[in-house]
């Protein structure tokens, strides 16, 4: 076997592992503003299978995320950042609200995640 | 009429039967419809949502509360007591106005004939300040009460703004249950559904699970709630539960669509969708529900 196709061989494993191994150690990270009485943005677009970190803050008041077809809530309190980790398994169009009661317009502050395959 | 009339019979000569819901979680209601039952009925208004300001949804804000208070007033058997189940207010972030909006509100019910009323928050009374104010002009957030042989529960599903009823309470009720005979009639009144009806409209109570648990045990358990401003009927194994209209605007069928946007006020039907209803005890567990429209319906 020619020696120089089996070092491309290598180096070519080698590389997709060491990027497969950075994707795995760092998800793309979405910052998301949970705002009254609006999350921004308010739209979010995954790709099926990717790992991704949904880091929310909310400035104002004390908030919610919640998708409940994706089983994913947090509490969003000013000053932190509550973090969402998320890899979608399934395409589709999925809704999120805001779970704590922040207000007049709290009943319309939503948003939709939206994977593609 | 005499006082001691009786409500079935009223019911039966007014032939306003075909109004009538029969609610019962049980088999063999009708079994039991002979035997001796203390028959009472009180009435539940729900999400007045006083203070609310939104033409397009109901110009007629300002008037419709005391036009139910009105109708009440005019039925021909007035109840032995009313709840109202929460949402009594629309909520604003100025303590000062919600304050005011409460002691608005009441003097309006004030003009109601009945004096024994319950109240109940929601979580616009309730969630942006844990209940403190509504504890100022309406007393506890959760209580019971008894009434003719029936153990009346209120929950407060709002004070927390996670929509929980919490450890705390969640230890009160058991300790109230406790005191009951598992066969003893128990009617539960809160605000938000105890079961997930539409979790992604927010129609739910995080802990309503481990509620509905500890209610299950009792064998003649039904809850009345609001939140949901239509009326909606689910069971929960034995347990039956009953949301009502609201006084303010109707929201879609749970899930029908998107978003949870309110119902436009149609001018040729105004007041459509709004109004209370009278609750009658028919036996243990089985409550004769009947709608009331608001006037101009």
């Amino acid at each position: 076997m020619d020696r120089r196709l089996l070092l491309g061989g290598f180096v070519a494993t080698v590389v997709a592992a060491a990027a497969r191994a950075a994707t795995e150690a760092a998800p793309r990270r979405i910052p998301v503003v949970a705002r009254k009485f609006v999350f921004i943005p308010s739209e979010i677009a995954v790709r099926q299978g990717e790992s991704v970190v949904l880091e929310f803050t909310a400035p104002e008041v004390a908030m919610g995320f919640f998708a409940p077809e994706l089983g994913l809530r947090a509490l969003l309190v000013p000053g932190e950042v509550a973090r969402v980790p998320f890899t979608a398994d399934k395409p589709g169009r999925f809704d999120f609200l805001c779970d704590v009661f922040c207000g007049d317009g709290h009943e319309g502050m939503n948003g939709h995640l939206i994977v593609t395959a | 009429m005499p006082a001691q009339f009786d409500r079935r019979d009223f019911l039966r000569l007014a032939g306003v039967g075909a109004g009538v819901v029969f609610a019962s979680g049980l088999a063999g209601c009708a079994a039991r419809a002979g035997m001796p039952a203390a028959d009472f009925h009180f009435v539940q208004l729900s999400d007045s949502h006083w203070g609310f300001n939104g033409p397009v949804v109901n110009p007629e804000a300002g008037t419709t509360l005391a036009r139910a208070v009105a109708e009440v007033n005019a039925l021909p058997l007035q109840p032995d007591f009313i709840v109202f189940t929460g949402d009594l207010t629309h909520t604003t972030d100025d303590p000062q106005e919600r304050r005011k909006r409460m002691r608005e509100f009441k003097a309006i019910v004030a003009d109601l004939q009945v004096r024994d009323i319950h109240f109940l928050p929601g979580e616009h009374d309730a969630s942006l300040d844990q209940g403190a104010a509504f504890q100022e002009l309406f007393g506890p957030t959760h209580y019971s009460f008894d009434h003719r042989g029936v153990h009346f529960v209120a929950l407060d599903n709002v004070s927390d703004p996670t929509a929980r009823v919490g450890d705390a309470q969640r230890a009160w009720l058991a300790q109230d249950l406790a005191a009951l005979d598992k066969d003893a009639p128990v009617v539960v009144l809160t605000h938000r559904p105890l079961f997930d009806l539409a979790p992604q409209w927010d129609w739910a109570t995080r802990d309503g699970d481990q509620v509905v648990a500890q209610l299950m045990p009792h064998t003649h358990v039904t809850v009345f709630y609001g939140h949901i401003h239509q009326e909606h009927h689910h069971q929960t194994g034995h347990i039956a539960h009953h949301a009502a209209t609201s006084l303010i605007f109707p929201l879609p069928a749970p899930g029908s669509q998107p978003r949870r946007e309110p119902v436009k006020w149609d001018p040729a039907q105004p007041f459509r969708g709004l109004g209370f209803r009278e609750i009658e005890r028919r036996d243990v567990a089985a409550y004769a529900l009947e709608q009331h429209a608001i006037e101009g319906a």
